[in-house]
């Protein structure tokens, strides 16, 4: 899991002393240098800015070399104050970036290296991979909770679920949504639909709950298949005596899955031991079960009172 | 949904700025009133075109109203950033220029702050191009993008 860093500060471009600069394609040219480099920018003509308590505002406008001296009264919201008239785009840049100093931000990739995926995925430097819940088709059948080897997926204080530790998602990795028969599982940041938020045509259902039965992708059924593999694995790893012979095992069994929820190969290599994902996916289900007893409980409740 | 406890959002008071000229463009032209904007520039992936996502907020940029930029909607909703919860519980319309209104709700519903089914109109640069997008983004407040890519 990914420990994330602390949100970004935000930049008030305040123009209600004149523009910061004088060209409007350079403006433009700001927002999406600062947007890029993963601050949230606030454009204002004016008035106040919105923040919250602990919120650092970095405030940068044209003030004819007297910056004002700009503060929250209660003393919740750091506000830092930058001149920026004059300045060119690069000139700007550098003023919000040294006034940032040494505080950690996460940053998008640069689009020359984002061919580098997860490999390149780093505290800092995260990408927003994770599935996203059309609470509108969901029915709570926890088939994903159940699927996740990742705790992912939890149960919220209503007994439905939710998406607990998104950071806990393989980048790139949309399995889960494979096992969806209600096809409620998006990942925005996905190539193609529906998975990646666009609208779900009947056609789609049909197609996605063919790929539902995952254990008929095995030929059989899955947690019978990794029970046999963990009562097989001592003597299977001790007859391969190698790591390298290990690895090589465990992609040949997982191609046909991978191959049929389009689950990315780093994704495969960093699974756990065949015991460990079997104690994960029981412990899983179990979580899922008490889930759907507690959301039959409540349903019964609610019925017996009316 | 959390019971997480709405974080009172507060103003800094900007006009403390001592106002010099200012010229046409930066006066706040906010339109038909306190219409809120939000543009996700989606900065960790390559899924809503470049060429889009430029001309869009190139166009806001030279609108001369107040606006809300954030680098990505998603790693927002990660995080549960209550900012979130301030956007949709906001006074007045919002429109998000970002991508598929399913999308966009499912992100801001995960960040415990669900979108209001009424006043919000999201715009869609994954698939509708920069001028509509635009046009509906600084347009009055009934108006919109008439295309599968915008909801309400």
């Amino acid at each position: 899991m990914i420990a994330q860093p602390p949100p970004p500060p935000r930049v008030v471009v305040y123009e209600g002393s004149g523009p910061v600069l004088p060209d409007a394609a350079d403006r433009g040219r700001l927002y999406a240098a600062l947007l890029d480099r993963g601050y949230a920018v606030t454009r204002s003509g004016g008035g106040a800015a919105a923040a919250l308590d602990g919120d650092t505002l970095l405030v940068i406008g044209s003030f004819a070399g007297s910056p004002p001296d700009v503060a929250d009264p209660t003393g919740r919201v750091s506000v830092i104050v930058r001149d920026v008239g004059g300045l060119s785009v690069a000139e700007v840049l550098a003023v919000v970036e040294a006034a940032r100093g040494e505080r950690r931000m996460n940053r998008p990739h640069d689009p020359a290296t984002a061919a580098a995926g997860p490999a390149a995925n780093t505290a800092d430097t995260w990408k927003p991979w994770f599935p996203v819940i059309d609470l509108a088709r969901c029915t709570n059948c926890m088939q994903c909770l159940s699927f996740c080897l990742f705790d992912v997926y939890g149960v919220g204080a209503d007994s439905t679920l939710r998406v607990e530790n998104p950071a806990n998602c393989k980048v790139n990795c949309p399995a889960c949504s494979r096992v969806c028969p209600e096809v409620a599982i998006m990942f925005p940041k996905y190539h193609a639909g529906p998975i990646d938020g666009s609208p779900v045509a009947d056609a789609d259902v049909h197609r996605e709950k063919m790929k539902v039965d995952i254990s008929a992708l095995l030929g059989g059924d899955i947690y019978a298949k990794l029970r046999e593999r963990s009562a097989d694995a001592k003597t299977r790893f001790s007859r391969e005596r190698s790591a390298e012979q290990a690895l090589s095992e465990r992609r040949r069994c997982l191609t046909k899955l991978a191959d049929a929820a389009q689950i990315p190969r780093e994704v495969l290599d960093a699974l756990p031991s065949p015991e460990e994902i079997l104690r994960r996916t029981e412990a899983a289900a179990a979580r899922a079960a008490a889930a759907q007893a507690a959301i039959g409980a409540a349903a019964g409740a609610a019925g017996g009172s009316t | 949904m959390s019971d997480a406890p709405i974080v009172p959002a507060k103003t800094v008071p900007l006009k403390t700025v001592p106002p010099t000229t200012v010229p046409p463009h930066a006066a706040d032209a906010d339109g038909p009133a306190a219409v809120r904007i939000l543009y996700c520039r989606c900065a960790y992936a390559q899924v809503v075109p470049q060429e889009v996502k430029e001309d869009v907020l190139a166009g806001l940029a030279a609108a001369g109203r107040g606006f809300e930029m954030v680098p990505d909607l998603c790693e927002m909703a990660a995080r549960r950033d209550p900012h979130m919860a301030g956007l949709a519980r906001g006074e007045g319309p919002l429109r998000i220029v970002a991508c598929w209104p399913r999308a966009v709700r499912g992100l801001f519903a995960l960040a415990d702050a669900p979108l209001p089914e009424a006043g919000v109109e999201i715009l869609n640069m994954r698939t509708d191009p920069a001028a509509a997008v635009l046009a509906a983004a600084v347009a009055g407040p009934q108006a919109g993008v008439a295309s599968p890519g915008a909801a309400s």
